[in-house]
């Protein structure tokens, strides 16, 4: 796992309250994860803080599961 | 108003349930408040340097067990961060006071005729500070989703009408340091409405905090001069009292429609008999020296009790250990006339503080105790009264007495007052 990946799923554990094992890389935020909506917009926040990337709204509404937001947050890394 | 022609219905308290400075829990808290114990304490979750006042009524760390607050006991650690501390206590309370009550239906329809109404003085405090010094370095867009539903007042009912699914009316009061009184009042007229069988319904508080201890400190409200003696710094009607001791908590009680609470063999508490209302129209801080506006509310609340003050036996009073104590007084002298000299009287906040918005709630849950229990909890540090009264205000150590009836008084900044008269069990 990617440092990247390690450090998101950190993220979502503390943030949601989940155990880590459900956080894999093809889990929704909200349909596996039992986030809601102002869940997710304080997950985006709390990756914008940890990685020092902007995420803008219209980027953040497409990131749904693990995996999207380690592939974003990768991808501004660049 | 009422249906059908039908006559207002009977309310009773089914349920109780406290977080405050002596700690977590009814009977604890009780026990405690009987043994003359003091909740207040130096403050030392922030630096009080700046501030005038150092103490205040801080509800304990620990364990449900041992009558102390562990918000993970309480709250799952994802959600404590989507409300304020007031909301919070809030929570404490109402499960306490559910889980006593033994109301925890499943059906629809008395989900639909359960309601909640709890309110605040001041509300999310603490959440708005901390907001704002974000927003003030420029960091608007780094502010929390929950900001808002974290500060707001109304979120305490709304958190605890979600906890136990309860859909009937969703409702909180914010009459400053009546809203505890107001809340059991108007939640009790609502079933007497017929708009809800059973109201979860009180105040919750967490304004100990620098912005809220700098605000009453601005307003000379705070006591300053016994910051070194914690424990005797509120004294209700002392010669030498100096403003009051901030406190924070909340109380909540489970009220029901007497016929309901006898049909499931709910165990009953106390009736409530009575409630009454006043403004002063005067003062945004200050009561007028005559007290007509505590005199006003308590006559309405005893009219609507269908009782003269010769019938009460115990008053709670708001006496918060500031100069207003004595015109209080005077109102409820006036008031008894005659019967004045056969009345207890104490104020509760020597021991734990003035709790805002949650006062009339833990106040009117001791007034209920005191009924239970035939026994008026003491004033602490009432050694040199500034005026004498024929009214007995239980100095220092409290007294079994034939209480049947007791009057609980909360008066608010603005012009405020509300009185609630409570019977022994039906």
């Amino acid at each position: 796992m990617s440092e990247t990946a390690e450090k998101v799923k950190k993220i979502v554990v503390e943030h949601l309250g989940v155990d880590e094992a459900k956080v894999t890389e093809d889990a929704s935020f909200i349909d596996d994860l039992g986030a809601d909506s102002l869940d997710t917009v304080e997950l985006v926040m709390a990756f914008e803080e940890a990685f020092g990337v902007e995420i803008p709204d219209d980027a953040a509404e497409k990131i749904t599961t693990v995996k999207d937001a380690i592939a974003y947050i990768e991808s501004q890394k660049g | 108003m009422f249906p059908n022609g039908a006559a207002p219905r009977r309310v009773v308290v089914t349920g109780m349930g406290i977080a405050s400075p002596l700690g977590l829990g009814v009977e604890h808290v009780w026990r405690r408040l009987l043994a003359g114990e003091s909740g207040i304490s130096a403050i030392q979750s922030f630096d009080v340097k700046d501030l005038p006042a150092k103490i205040a009524g801080q509800v304990p760390a620990g364990t449900r067990e041992t009558g102390g607050l562990d918000l993970n006991e309480w709250i799952p650690p994802k959600d404590q961060k989507k409300m304020d501390r007031f909301i919070q206590l809030a929570i404490v309370a109402a499960v306490e006071a559910v889980e006593d009550s033994g109301w925890l239906p499943e059906d629809e329809e008395s989900r639909a005729a359960t309601g909640v109404m709890i309110g605040s003085g001041i509300g999310g405090l603490t959440t708005i500070y901390d907001a704002s010094q974000l927003v003030a370095s420029g960091r608007a867009k780094r502010l929390s989703p929950f900001f808002i539903p974290s500060a707001l007042i109304n979120l305490a009912s709304g958190h605890v009408s979600m906890r136990y699914g309860f859909k009937g009316p969703n409702h909180a009061v914010v009459t400053a340091c009546a809203t505890g009184v107001h809340a059991l009042g108007d939640a009790a007229r609502l079933i007497a409405f017929g708009d809800a069988d059973v109201m979860v319904a009180g105040g919750a508080e967490a304004a100990v905090s620098e912005l809220g201890m700098a605000g009453f400190c601005a307003a000379r409200a705070l006591c300053t001069a016994f910051n070194d003696r914690p424990a005797e710094a509120s004294r209700p009607w002392s010669e030498d009292r100096d403003g009051f001791v901030m406190g924070e908590g909340a109380g909540v009680c489970v009220l029901e429609e007497y016929e309901h609470a006898k049909k499931r063999g709910a165990k009953i508490y106390a009736e409530v008999i009575g409630y009454g209302m006043s403004g002063d129209a005067h003062h945004i801080t200050a009561p007028p020296d005559d007290g007509n506006g505590a005199y006003r509310s308590m006559r309405a609340a005893l009219r609507s009790a269908g009782v003269t003050p010769e019938q009460v036996q115990y008053v709670n009073a708001h006496g918060t250990s500031t100069y207003a104590d004595d015109v209080e007084l005077g109102a409820v002298e006036r008031l008894w006339g005659d019967a004045a000299s056969g009345l207890a009287m104490s104020s509760t906040k020597s021991a734990i503080g003035h709790l805002l918005g949650a006062a009339g709630a833990v106040e009117g849950i001791f007034s209920i105790l005191a009924i239970r229990d035939r026994v008026a909890p003491p004033t602490l540090n009432l050694e040199k009264p500034s005026r004498e009264t024929p009214i007995d205000r239980v100095a220092k150590v409290a007294q079994e007495r034939p209480i049947k009836v007791a009057l609980s008084n909360s008066f608010g900044f603005g012009g405020t007052n509300a009185s609630i008269v409570f019977r022994a069990a039906p």
